[in-house]
């Protein structure tokens, strides 16, 4: 156990799980999306649609979005801030049935033309669950350091992708695959223990068949 | 290696070393997380410096939370505390700063979660105070955080830090215990003593619900961190005088969880009895949610 999950973390209030949690799903988004947002179009169901105003969940979910960490003083202006870089957004208030309370579904729209669909839920301490990236199914908590592998379903990307791991040292806890079509988009989920180094995704980028590698840190 | 599944059994470890609490846990953490302690104490360091920036901005009589419901109430109570007050210009000062972090907090500033973001003004009313105030070094409140951070760490695996899981005890009963031990410590205790203080506290917040006005981290929550940190202080004076509890401190915490399990589920942060389902609770939530 560790003493810094108790005292910690350290986070922008009021609430770790509908302000701590929002921005860090905003976040993930945004990685996935690889570029500068432009455009967000976001559904929130269960609490979040509730009570996002009163949380901060808006501000929270637009900061990460907008590259923001948990603590970043700029969150409590975010709405002004995305004025003015030229984000537009909105909020649906609309129930995703037989999801968590906390859910939220990110649409972005990429400075470039990149699009992507992310829906996850803040379950509690600003931990997260992301369920879903551009329509595929996954399932990841970022209480460990995460490797999301955007790729298209081609022989030997997945040996490539994980021999490229261990020759860098790094050690695989846990590692998921989702492909909603043969050939097709796919996505490869790696937990792995430690750290991983800004070297190591650079490389992943440019092996054959690779979409994007995105970092999800553990909190 | 420490389990962290006993507040006894860490206090006589540190006892039979004849170490301070915090000591053996920066030690422990040190070998758990394969860091060094100099980097643990670091990020420590930064933690205690988090805590008071928030007292200082809380401190601003014009802050107001997102919602409209909260702010100002710390600088009215340091204003009050010039005169002395009822009980003493520390005590009102050291409740100005717990409202301090609190109202930051539900302002949208920047807090360390301690246990969690709802009783965040716990250690800082208490450990902060006792540095502000003269009464220890920055080298010893932030050996502190250490100590308490030991106490949550065993009641967040034997009970629960969460309001959704065990009510407000679970949240603002966690940050006074933890408190209460850090206390002790900075004020010379033992360890044992610094047991005794914990017991105490859990003792005096067993059965606290967590029934937050519109699901928000203000109405109660804010000065239910005032009497967390009252039953910190008078906890630890209690243990420092030799006053022992006579339920053992890790007793506390299993009734504590069985307390929490016991309790509805509408009084743990759903908003559907207690403050917030007051006449006064639902008409707050319309004005800041509209009717729906």
């Amino acid at each position: 156990m560790n003493v810094f999950d108790i005292i910690g973390p350290v986070m922008i209030g009021p609430s770790s799980s509908h302000t701590a949690g929002a921005v860090r799903l905003g976040r993930v988004a945004w990685k996935i999306l690889g570029e500068r947002a432009v455009e967000a179009r976001i559904q929130l169901s269960g609490s979040f649609a509730q009570t996002y105003r009163g949380h901060g969940t808006d501000k929270a979910l637009i900061s990460g979005i907008m590259g923001m960490h948990s603590d970043d003083e700029r969150i409590r202006r975010s709405l002004t801030l995305a004025d003015e870089e030229g984000l537009t957004y909105s909020f649906l208030a609309e129930d995703l049935p037989g999801t968590h309370p906390n859910t939220a579904r990110i649409h972005l729209k990429g400075e470039h033309g990149a699009e992507c669909t992310v829906q996850g839920a803040s379950i509690g301490g600003g931990n997260i669950l992301v369920t879903e990236i551009n329509g595929m199914e996954v399932s990841f908590t970022g209480q460990y350091n995460t490797l999301m592998v955007l790729h298209y379903d081609k022989p030997g990307t997945i040996a490539a992708v994980t021999n490229f791991m261990a020759y860098s040292g790094t050690n695989i806890g846990n590692f998921r695959l989702t492909r909603p079509k043969k050939g097709g988009e796919a996505v490869m989920t790696i937990e792995v223990d430690g750290d991983v180094e800004e070297n190591l995704i650079n490389s992943l980028r440019i092996l054959p068949n690779i979409i994007n590698v995105v970092l999800i840190r553990a909190i | 290696m420490l389990e962290y599944d006993s507040i006894a059994a860490i206090c006589e470890a540190a006892e039979q070393q004849k170490i301070p609490i915090s000591v053996l846990v920066l030690s422990d953490q040190a070998a758990q997380t394969e860091m060094s302690e100099e980097a643990l104490y670091e990020r420590m360091e930064n933690s205690l410096h988090v805590m008071q920036e928030a007292v200082r901005e809380g401190k601003n009589p014009d802050i107001c939370s997102t919602s409209g419901l909260t702010g100002g109430d710390a600088a009215r109570i340091e204003a009050y505390a010039e005169g002395g007050g009822i009980t003493g210009s520390f005590l009102n000062h050291a409740m100005a700063r717990a409202v301090a972090v609190s109202e930051y907090n539900a302002a949208m500033g920047r807090i360390v979660a301690s246990p969690t973001a709802g009783s965040c003004g716990i250690l800082p009313g208490t450990i902060v105070s006792l540095l502000e105030e003269g009464r220890c070094d920055e080298h010893a409140a932030v050996m502190a955080l250490f100590t308490a951070g030991a106490v949550g760490m065993v009641i967040a695996k034997n009970a629960s830090i969460a309001g959704a899981q065990g009510g407000c005890q679970a949240e603002c009963g966690s940050a006074s215990a933890m408190a209460a031990a850090a206390l002790v410590e900075l004020s010379g205790g033992t360890p044992g003593q610094a047991a005794h203080a914990c017991a105490i506290a859990i003792k005096n917040q067993l059965g606290l619900v967590c029934d937050p006005v519109a699901g928000l981290v203000e109405i109660p929550c804010i000065k239910r961190n005032v009497s967390g940190i009252a039953i910190a202080f008078t906890s630890a004076e209690m243990a420092l005088a030799g006053v022992e509890s006579k339920i053992p401190v890790d007793e506390c915490v299993q009734a504590m969880r069985q307390v929490g399990d016991l309790l509805p589920c509408s009084l743990k942060e759903t908003s559907q009895a207690g403050l917030a389902a007051t006449p006064t609770g639902i008409r707050l939530k319309k004005q800041v949610f509209g009717e729906t």
